[in-house]
């Protein structure tokens, strides 16, 4: 065993053979899922939902962690999108029901479109407001920008709520019956063509300057990248799917109201793209997923248990969120890379990491790891000691300069007299 | 609007943008040294809020020795998360720090449900502070008539520790260049401490006086308040502290009588808010009273 590892490659054959097999596997996963031959109706839905958010945190992603814009304004987005969807596919014979205080206004009264037509429309207004939004937003420096999208957000909430739009939104009350999904691969492939999009488009010639303006915005606009177009640009393709993630996410829960898209939402989704890496596509799905299922399987700590007759104290409603929130502060100080860093999925990636394990083994076992730190140590050790021995010299020699000095001034002294 | 009815909307809307304008100072101080928006300020102002009602109703203080001991507890939290959250972060990107004040406030937020519950409680009795006063026809609780008086005594002293005291020297110059500072000996964490104490404690009086005329706190009441004051501070121009207290008075007045004179609009108070700052970032990005400052390469 080589103590040197050397990184190798995967043949192309076999990396397409493996993708190929993975997206199988998908398939045959979600058919399964989809028919109940695996899983329960409960972990279809934590599926779901872990897929919706997949799509809104890569949305998410592509203006936080590739364009470096720190937006907080996605909660918003999903808003709009939930509400296009809602109002326009609410069967007509349950409208009167759903609007029962306040009769819904006649210009959308006998409107209703199919799914998609919702979902595509309430996209495109998601990204009209932000593009009328981006405007004046865009222009500000990072956290004038982060408070003045969080402000959007909460107004788009406030306006959706309000009485004048009872008509059309039906207020505080919310939407309900809104027809859920046929099947699991509606959300799955709405939200895998979403995600291809996006990483089709940082991997382009504008993902490039997403990224170029990411890491320094100066030097990018000298490179001659034109800043606003392509921040405006990341921020309107990411308000469009975060509107269409927000209509999934409509159709999921078949009943929304504007208290659904607090500011919570977005924090969220922030913990999800910072726990698997600002900048990376795959690591936002995979903390989706982790999250997702965490959240529902973390449940467990919001129940009581008592051990006999004594109950336990701590388990109570809540504890849960805050071990959400200790795992976001982990992750933000101790662990800033989350789970992926910048990096992607790639075949090579884990080829390699499962080709190390038995190279790590070897090394430990054969002691090559105590001697690399005792190696360390004693370089550390004779840094200190050529240390000490040059800062003892340059005293000396400062010494010598002194002494050399006053006799100098006495010479002077003398010369003087 | 009769005279009264303005009268009365003037005192109220003053009296809000006092308690703003504390906030705001807390958050025009740190953004000043750290140049961080610290989203936690909101929260650490709805915490010393509970504090309030253990201090009064659990633990049965007199109300003066309750100020006192929430004063206290609050800055030990603020600086507690200022050593645990925004320390070890220092050296890194802007928006690490950022995520990691998020993170705190996000923290605070499910604490406080997860230990106080998710249900409003009742605020205590601090004192006199909510006896009925009258000036002519214009009646409103005592503390509405205290807030803006105290504000502007706190004010003026803190510009007064600011301008002529060593450490508000050293404030000031690690406001203006942080490395620079360093290197002329001032000891940088010392200066953090002091402005997150002043911070903190304006906020531990501000959560009294703010909450003595409303009935509940909830473990949310600190977000929307806290928003509302980080704007203040954008208003008057961040960095400035005559400029948040400015600013807090401008945003509690107009909420006051955008509601008191389009009753139709009150749902939107909140949203007007961030209307006032997307217009006034359009127009005049330094603020009211800021500083010009050139970007730097």
């Amino acid at each position: 065993m080589p103590m040197e590892f050397t990184n190798k490659k995967l043949k192309k054959s076999t990396k397409i053979i493996l993708t190929a097999l993975l997206v199988i596997a998908c398939i045959v996963l979600t058919y399964m899922l989809d028919k109940g031959i695996i899983g329960t109706s409960y972990s279809v839905r934590i599926v779901r939902i872990a897929v919706i958010y997949s799509l809104i945190g890569v949305s998410m992603n592509l203006v936080n962690g590739f364009t470096g814009v720190f937006s907080l304004g996605q909660a918003g987005f999903m808003a709009i999108g939930a509400y296009s969807v809602g109002i326009f596919t609410i069967p007509l014979a349950s409208r009167p029901n759903v609007y029962y205080l306040v009769p819904i206004s006649d210009k959308i009264a006998e409107v209703i479109m199919p799914f998609g037509v919702a979902l595509l429309m309430g996209g495109l207004i998601a990204a009209l407001f932000a593009a009328l939004i981006g405007a004046p937003v865009l222009k500000l420096k990072s956290d004038y920008l982060a408070i003045a999208t969080l402000g959007f957000s909460e107004i788009i909430r406030a306006v959706i709520a309000n009485d004048q739009l009872w008509p059309v939104t039906n207020g505080s009350l919310g939407l309900k019956s809104i027809p859920g999904f046929d099947s699991l691969f509606v959300p799955v492939l709405i939200s895998a063509a979403g995600i291809g999009f996006m990483v089709l488009l940082i991997k382009s010639s504008y993902g490039r300057a997403f990224k170029a303006i990411r890491e320094d915005e100066t030097a990018a606009e000298a490179m001659g990248i034109n800043l606003f177009k392509h921040k405006e640009m990341s921020f309107v393709i990411s308000a469009f799917f975060a509107g269409i993630g927000g209509g999934l996410l409509a159709c999921h829960l078949t009943a929304i109201d504007s208290n659904q898209f607090k500011i919570a939402v977005t924090y969220e989704l922030l913990l999800i793209i910072v726990l698997g890496g600002l900048g990376s596509v795959t690591g936002t799905v995979i903390s989706a997923f982790l999250i997702s299922f965490g959240k529902e399987y973390l449940r467990w700590f919001d129940a009581s248990h008592s051990i006999g007759a004594w109950q336990i104290p701590i388990f109570r409603p809540g504890l849960r969120m805050v071990i959400f929130s200790l795992l976001l502060m982990a992750v933000v100080l101790f662990w800033r890379r989350g789970l992926m860093g910048r990096n992607e999925f790639s075949w090579d990636g884990i080829y390699n990491f499962l080709r190390k394990w038995p190279w790590r083994w070897h090394k430990l076992t054969s002691g090559g790891y105590k001697a690399e730190a005792k190696a360390k140590k004693a370089a550390r050790s004779a840094g200190k000691a050529t240390d000490r021995a040059a800062s003892r010299t340059k005293r000396a020699e400062k010494k010598a300069a002194r002494t050399a000095d006053t006799e100098e001034k006495k010479g002077v002294d003398n010369d003087a007299e | 609007m009769d005279a009264t009815t303005f009268f009365q909307n003037c005192v109220t809307g003053i009296s809000l943008g006092s308690a703003y304008a504390l906030i705001a100072i807390g958050y025009t101080m740190v953004y000043g040294i750290l140049r961080l928006i610290n989203f936690a300020h909101g929260d650490i102002f709805m915490m010393a809020g509970y504090f309030t009602i253990f201090a009064i109703a659990n633990f049965r203080m007199p109300w003066y020795i309750a100020i006192i001991f929430v004063i206290i507890i609050t800055v030990l939290l603020g600086v507690a998360i200022e050593r645990a959250a925004y320390k070890p972060l220092r050296q890194s990107p802007r928006m690490s720090i950022m995520i990691s004040a998020i993170g705190v406030s996000f923290l605070l937020e499910n604490s406080a449900t997860y230990l106080f519950t998710g249900l409003p409680r009742a605020f205590p009795q601090l004192g006199f502070l909510q006896t009925v006063f009258r000036i002519g026809e214009v009646s409103a609780p005592i503390v509405t008539f205290i807030t803006p008086v105290l504000t502007i005594v706190l004010l003026i002293a803190l510009m007064y520790l600011v301008n002529k005291t060593k450490t508000g020297m050293a404030m000031r110059a690690v406001s203006k260049d942080f490395e620079a500072a360093k290197l002329m000996g001032i000891e940088i964490n010392h200066i953090i401490t002091i402005t997150f104490i002043i911070g903190c404690s304006l906020a531990a009086i501000s959560a009294m006086l703010y909450f003595s005329p409303r009935p509940m706190v909830y473990p949310f009441s600190g977000l929307m308040p806290g928003l509302k004051c980080f704007v203040a501070a954008v208003i008057g121009g961040i960095g400035n502290i005559p400029g948040a207290v400015v600013g807090g008075f401008i945003i509690g007045i107009a909420e006051t009588f955008l509601v008191a004179t389009i009753p139709s609009m009150t749902g939107y108070s909140d949203a007007f808010t961030f209307v006032l700052l997307i217009i006034m970032l359009l127009f005049r990005p330094t603020g009211l009273l800021g500083e010009k400052i050139a970007e730097k390469v």
